[in-house]
């Protein structure tokens, strides 16, 4: 309760706060701010007006114009908002279930087990991560082809070793702890003690880092999708959004819309996560409580 | 401090192992067909070529023989031909290394300098306006995607006020500096025309790095100044700095010659995470702003799956970072006692 208030009293947690609301909102209610055509097969595949190249103003039709083929902006950025929620969470679940797993086993067994997962995560970790993830997703997209699935298993794929380090360490204090001796001396087994009384007391700095990362894996794949990587064409993805704006580079003075629309959907979108990320940081981190006056 | 730094060199080996082993595994989702790409520059049309060919790589070998000869082949230098640079990968990464460096060094002398000195002003002034200010500009900083940030900068400055040009040089100035008469000492432009006494030419270089530096370099100033601001605020509450005051040094005196030398030190160990952040960086900033670095032919290839050669880039990339990391740690154990005792 302590927390919350805290929370609420601070402007850029609660600004933060209001923008993640209207996200989740628009996610929400996708469906009817933005209806799909009656016969539209996908809701998430954009509806196009016409076939003309160049990007068409806003207009009472189109709130926020159209952009490179005549993908309504508005339709997009609302869907789009779905897809990010979709892509964040995914990702951040499957890289932080993968890292528990991992980083647990290296940290209860220890010993040579330890020392050559360790190893295995400081070869994943030798690689620039978004370099990484776009060299797997186009090793991927050679095998099946286009579509979101193949940036989200690039991204999982070197996602996870953050929060291997981050769970073995945690894990490593709290296995010396007394109740992990007290429930050994009562002859409970290993994967009992890991499961009910370690893993329990190590876990939370980890969901909280991993919650806050939302943000940034959402960002990673909207990168991902802007280097023509991510979803395939037409599909409602911010990052795909934008790069319709690559060929009109010249004349974006005159169509600021379709970088303007789709380029804010992100950045307030991580914006959000990162200012609550950050005022998370300064409650929970004892060292600089008290430096905020 | 010398046990520590062997310790880490006998670690690279491993490191070096397990990174060519990844690639290797990723290579293996190409078909033999593809993979033949490792060894010659076009793949024949005729089947029976096809399949001689493949055989004499051994492409239909045990994966460890195969392993051992791309091995082989990578330590030479060799890693394979590029469909979309219709050269070897190799000759295609020396060929825009200069280029990327060039942009490199060109954002990261203002990295390095603004985001020390917003950090050090903004932790002194805490809780001030100028403190606020910075901190919001850090954090808006920190979630603002590049590829947005950079399309939003050549909007304004290029497309509405055409103040800076796209591209890496004008039409004039490529003439020149692919003219007999100019010595491309470097590869990189703004140092050659330098070191040619073209100066018209150096100019017209650094008007097209600008913006790409800018884009390049703003995230890591969010990022040190971050880490120079929490850092300086917990040097400046310890005792020695309160007995510095208490001596009756200046308040000048007291955050230069005391605070800041000790603040700075976890500064030098984002170095790493400064290294990652531009290595992914030229990638979209490189591709934006149309500046033909290694950074724009890998989002190049990468686009059209030319897989060999993105899988050559990404190699090279890991081996920088990880002789990154390990300059990053020795320097810090260098400046940093209390590194080298555990």
């Amino acid at each position: 309760m302590k927390l919350a208030r805290q929370f609420v009293r601070n402007p850029t947690s609660l600004l933060g706060l209001l923008l993640l609301l209207m996200f989740i909102v628009v996610a929400l209610f996708a469906p009817l701010i933005a209806p799909p055509k009656p016969n539209q097969r996908d809701p998430y595949l954009i509806p196009k007006d016409g076939f003309a190249v160049e990007p068409k103003p806003p207009n009472a039709k189109h709130p926020f114009g159209t952009t490179e083929g005549q993908y309504d902006l508005f339709y997009g950025v609302v869907w789009g908002t779905r897809t990010a929620f979709k892509v964040g969470v995914i990702i951040t679940f499957c890289t932080v279930a993968i890292g528990l797993s991992v980083g647990s086993i290296a940290a209860y067994r220890g010993g040579w087990v330890d020392e050559i997962i360790m190893r295995v995560v400081e070869v994943f970790m030798a690689f620039p991560f978004l370099l990484a993830a776009l060299t797997m997703s186009a090793v991927l997209q050679a095998r099946l082809g286009r579509g979101i699935i193949t940036g989200m298993i690039a991204l999982i794929l070197f996602g996870w070793t953050t929060y291997a380090r981050l769970i073995r360490a945690d894990i490593l204090t709290v296995k010396e702890r007394d109740f992990v001796l007290a429930a050994r001396a009562m002859g409970a087994g290993d994967l009992r003690i890991l499961l009910r009384h370690i893993i329990p007391n190590a876990i939370f700095p980890t969901m909280v880092a991993a919650s806050m990362d939302i943000g940034s894996y959402v960002l990673s794949f909207a990168a991902l999708s802007f280097l023509g990587l991510g979803a395939e064409i037409g599909y409602a993805d911010w990052g795909q959004l934008i790069s319709f704006a690559r060929n009109w580079i010249p004349a974006l003075a005159k169509h600021w819309h379709i970088v303007v629309f789709p380029g804010m959907a992100i950045l307030l979108f991580v914006l959000a996560w990162n200012l609550i990320g950050d005022a998370l940081r300064d409650i929970l981190d004892p060292r600089l409580r008290g430096a905020r006056g | 401090m010398w046990r520590y730094i062997v310790r880490r060199l006998l670690a690279l080996p491993i490191l070096l192992f397990g990174i060519s082993l990844l690639i290797f595994a990723m290579l293996q989702f190409l078909s033999p067909y593809e993979r033949a790409s490792l060894y010659v520059s076009d793949i024949p049309k005729r089947q029976g070529d096809m399949e001689a060919l493949i055989r004499k790589y051994g492409l239909d070998r045990p994966l460890y023989e195969q392993y051992l000869r791309w091995v082989g082949n990578v330590v030479k230098g060799d890693l394979g031909f590029s469909k979309r640079g219709k050269r070897p990968v190799s000759e295609a990464i020396a060929h825009l290394f200069p280029a990327t460096l060039e942009l490199t060094l060109w954002s990261g002398i203002p990295i390095i300098w603004i985001g020390i000195s917003l950090g050090v002003l903004s932790a002194v002034h805490q809780n001030r306006w100028i403190d606020q200010v910075t901190r919001v500009f850090a954090i808006v900083g920190w979630s603002f995607p590049t590829f947005v940030f950079g399309l939003l900068l050549l909007m304004i400055f290029y497309a509405k006020l055409g103040w800076f040009p796209a591209g890496r040089l004008s039409e004039w100035a490529a003439q020149v500096v692919q003219s007999d008469a100019f010595r491309a000492y470097t590869g990189m432009n703004t140092v050659d025309a330098l070191l040619n006494g073209r100066l018209d030419v150096f100019v017209d270089a650094l008007r097209h790095i600008v913006l790409p530096a800018i884009t390049l370099s703003y995230l890591s100033w969010a990022l040190i100044l971050r880490v120079t601001r929490s850092s300086m605020l917990e040097t400046l509450r310890q005792d020695y700095v309160t007995t510095a005051r208490a001596k009756g040094l200046s308040e000048r005196e007291v955050v230069n010659r005391h605070a800041k030398p000790n603040a700075l030190l976890p500064v030098v160990t984002i170095g790493g995470l400064n290294l990652i952040m531009l290595l992914n960086g030229v990638v979209i900033t490189e591709t934006i702003f149309n500046y033909r670095g290694m950074g724009w032919f890998f989002a190049d290839a990468a686009l059209h799956l030319d897989v060999i050669t993105i899988l050559g880039f990404t190699l090279f990339n890991a081996v920088i970072l990880v002789l990154g990391n390990l300059a990053v740690d020795v320097l810090y154990a260098v400046i940093d006692p209390r590194v080298r005792l555990t």
